[in-house]
């Protein structure tokens, strides 16, 4: 796996977490939905920045309140088919005002790179770390949208 | 019609580039089939029975001569000589081979065409009123919202991996002629009691395994509010579409499920958050796609022109052909002539390629070259003065193309089936072709009168069976071709779905099941009751006893 | 055991194809090995073909093969092998030539 961000493979600073791995030590932890919804395993005396990541059935209202504490939302696409996240990730950004990492985690093809940017995503994780032209070279394939970006 | 801007050229042209890389790297081996095969879906192309099958986009049904003559280019060069026309009114070339694909596109982007979102879990193509801008009874132009929406709906970053397909289809008069009861979303132009113009909202209607009709969530909508509430209706579709099960995905199971009153809440939620940004629609907007639209240099004239009466009086064939295939026009003088692509003998739908030339030079001669497709697997040349109908009418005939059968018996809707299609369990052109074959007497044609037959190969439902008057599904029983028979279907403003009349008939017994359905209409018919009037009335059960027998 | 045989649809042209015996996809149905027990490893081979490249959607086919002439079982099958029965001018059909007897 390898993260694609601005446009470069990028070294990742953020860890996905287990529910019952110890936070301890984990610098940029991401944990899940159900996770921070339990609220225990230290999560609550923990400062540092924090990342969740969410299921492709778990809509951003569920953590529309919470947002202010996440320095990333990582949104799953289990199958590329499985398009939720482009809505999840447009009212992140649209109707919460969410201002930090998105990341597409999952089944991320190349093909969907510019969909997911219009959507709001910066960050990606891809399989194949050997492939940055093709990704650069997708960034640039459609120059003209009918539809406005994502506002920040 | 509407012509491309720079945006429009630039947007199809990279697309054809994107596509050209995409079939690159599915060659070179760098690209899976598993993840080849949404890409090239997304730009029409699929594997069917014997070979792929693109399917081209015909933006709610409009082409210019030019465009025209480029299906007869594509169908000459790169195919087998002949084009196919869809109920959604788009066309299909059945042997097209992957590595010309890209010229294809590229071919096609130079005439302001492309294949994009013709398949795939997206927005398809944009339908509309085949009569629009023409019909006597038309309140406003439904191509306008048509096109406004196909813009929206291209590329669209958020609803390209949709639980499933999307169809959308428009109408701007009181009758339906754009089957807006079986779409996930219809949209009717209408007026509200202060006069002004806005939309009906339809949504949740489909065919194939569970055939539904679409409820109204919103009696009127302002036009400037059309891209923002079909934003909303897509944004609550797209994330609680089931996923699970590619049966149950469409819209109409969404909006069955929570009910029609709930979905039409979850809608105005969204929407209530979305209303006033970006997507409404500045009035000036809405010109500028109009003048697009603009009638054309009509010529101004009487109602009627003497050479044209004269002549219906001479000609008998001429006469009745006028009868089944105009329509009357809004304007003056004008008439709206019905091409049949139903042919005796020959497959509902499909044109050669000189046919579509012949078709492409005589809208340029005739009807200020604009042509349209209709649902029906037909042409139209909608704006074409009386005085000149009668030559219009001969060089027709002269191309295969007068067949006097619009709307009658042998006027048949047929899905490729099981000659062409994948996914068919029998097949429906040659049960087409037997009907026809039986019914070829025109006179006898005329005496029945409207019957819409509609024959489809699988669940699918392609020819629409659940919407026609007589509708035939057929099914694989033991490896055999077995056709179901639906009756009193109807696709218009007052749309009901068939009934299933009994047990299904085998491929050689299904003609003669017709053969007694009519005789039971004509026995049964009173006073000017078309076959649909007279099933509305006496029901199902004489015909269920003239099939299989008293119970 | 019912008779297989394996098709697949050719990825640049979309032509239908079968398997033969000696190895290669051929556009007649007549050339194709014909598999009973072995019908799993036939298909296997056909996979690897798929993922290799030439070739999509390799599946195995139920044959009769009586008078030594290889005949699909359904209707499905012996249309894709032939060609539309409403265009006898397209598809194989038109190409036609002599069915060879089965393969040994």
């Amino acid at each position: 796996m390898a993260l694609l961000k601005d446009g470069v493979f990028a070294r990742d600073p953020w860890t996905q977490l287990d529910d019952a791995a110890d936070l301890g030590g984990v610098e940029h932890p991401i944990v899940s939905l159900e996770r921070w919804q339990a609220n225990g395993n230290g999560l609550a005396r923990y400062n540092g920045p924090l990342g969740i990541r969410l299921k492709s059935d778990q809509p951003p209202a569920l953590i529309a309140d919470d947002l202010a504490r996440f320095d990333l939302v990582a949104l799953e696409f289990p199958k590329f088919a499985d398009g939720r996240a482009f809505t999840y990730a447009r009212l992140l950004r649209e109707r919460h005002g969410y201002a930090g990492e998105l990341r597409a985690v999952g089944d991320v093809l190349r093909d969907q790179y510019q969909f997911m940017l219009r959507c709001g995503f910066d960050a990606f994780e891809v399989a194949d770390a050997n492939s940055i032209d093709g990704w650069r070279q997708s960034a640039a394939e459609i120059t003209v949208w009918y539809q406005p970006a994502a506002t920040g | 019609m509407y012509r491309y801007d720079e945006f429009d050229h630039t947007l199809v042209a990279e697309r054809v580039t994107q596509f050209r890389g995409q079939v690159a790297r599915r060659l070179s081996g760098e690209l899976s089939e598993d993840q080849f095969k949404p890409l090239r879906l997304r730009n029409g192309l699929y594997l069917q029975l014997h070979a792929y099958m693109l399917r081209v986009a015909i933006p709610y049904g409009m082409l210019s001569s030019e465009q025209m003559r480029m299906q007869a280019h594509i169908a000459r060069t790169y195919d087998r000589g002949y084009g196919h026309f869809t109920t959604r009114q788009n066309i299909q070339f059945n042997w097209p081979e992957l590595e010309d694909v890209p010229d294809i596109l590229a071919d096609l982007a130079t005439v302001e065409m492309h294949a994009i979102q013709t398949s795939g879990n997206n927005i398809r193509n944009v339908t509309a009123d085949p009569l629009a801008g023409v019909a006597a009874d038309e309140i406003e132009d439904p191509r306008v919202y048509a096109e406004i929406l196909r813009q929206w709906s291209t590329l669209h970053p958020e609803f390209s991996f949709l639980p499933r397909k999307f169809k959308i289809a428009v109408t701007g008069a009181p009758r339906d002629r754009a089957a807006l009861k079986v779409h996930d979303i219809g949209l009717e132009i209408r007026r509200d009691e202060a006069g002004e113009t806005g939309f009906r909202v339809l949504v949740g209607g489909g065919q194939g395994r569970t055939p539904i009709l679409a409820v109204t969530i919103r009696e009127f909508l302002p036009k400037r509010d059309l891209l923002s509430y079909v934003e909303a209706i897509l944004r609550v579709y797209n994330q609680l579409g089931r996923r699970d099960n590619m049966y149950k995905a469409r819209i109409k199971i969404l909006v069955k499920s929570v009910g029609a009153e709930k979905f039409g809440k979850l809608v105005e939620e969204e929407w209530e958050q979305i209303r006033h940004g970006a997507l409404t629609l500045p009035e000036a907007e809405i010109a500028r796609i109009e003048s697009h639209f603009a009638p054309p240099p009509y010529e101004t004239r009487d109602a009627t022109d003497r050479g044209f009466e004269a002549r219906r009086f001479e000609d008998r064939d001429f006469a009745r052909w006028c009868r089944i295939n105009l329509a009357a026009h809004k304007q003056p003088g004008y008439t709206i002539v019905y091409i049949s692509l139903k042919p005796e003998g020959g497959v509902p739908g499909d044109a050669t390629a000189e046919q579509m030339d012949a078709v492409a030079d005589l809208a340029d001669r005739y009807s200020f070259g604009e042509i349209r497709v209709t649902l029906e697997q037909n042409l139209v040349l909608a704006d074409v003065s009386l005085g000149e109908v009668y030559d219009l009418w001969r060089a027709l005939g002269e191309a295969g193309l007068a067949t006097p059968n619009i709307g009658l018996i042998s006027d048949i809707i047929a899905c490729p089936g099981l000659d062409y299609c994948n996914l068919a369990n029998a097949r429906s052109i040659p049960v087409a072709q037997r009907i026809a074959r039986r019914f070829a007497d025109l006179s006898r044609q005329h005496d029945i009168g409207e019957l819409n037959i509609k024959i489809s190969g699988c669940i699918n439902a392609c020819a629409h069976h659940h919407v026609g008057h007589i509708g035939i599904l057929g099914v694989d029983k033991k490896g055999q071709e077995y056709y179901q028979i639906t009756l009193g279907g109807s696709a218009d403003e007052n749309a009901t779905l068939g009934e299933i009349v009994g047990p299904a008939f085998t491929y050689d017994a299904v003609t003669d099941a017709i053969e007694t359905i009519v005789g039971t209409y004509l026995s049964n018919r009173r006073d000017g009751e078309s076959f649909l009037d007279t099933y509305r009335r006496a029901g199902k059960a004489p015909f269920k006893e003239a099939l299989y027998g008293a119970p | 055991m019912t008779a297989q045989i394996l098709t697949a649809s050719r990825l640049r042209e979309g032509d239908v194809v079968y398997f033969t015996a000696a190895g290669h996809w051929s556009e007649w149905l007549s050339d194709a090995t014909v598999a009973d027990a072995e019908a799993d490893d036939l298909l296997a081979r056909g996979k690897r073909d798929e993922a290799a490249g030439d070739v999509i959607d390799a599946y195995l086919v139920a044959v009769d093969v009586a008078g030594g002439r290889l005949a699909p079982l359904s209707q499905r099958e012996r249309i894709r092998a032939r060609g539309p029965t409403v265009r006898a001018d397209l598809g194989k059909q038109a190409r036609q030539r002599l069915m060879l007897p089965a393969a040994e």
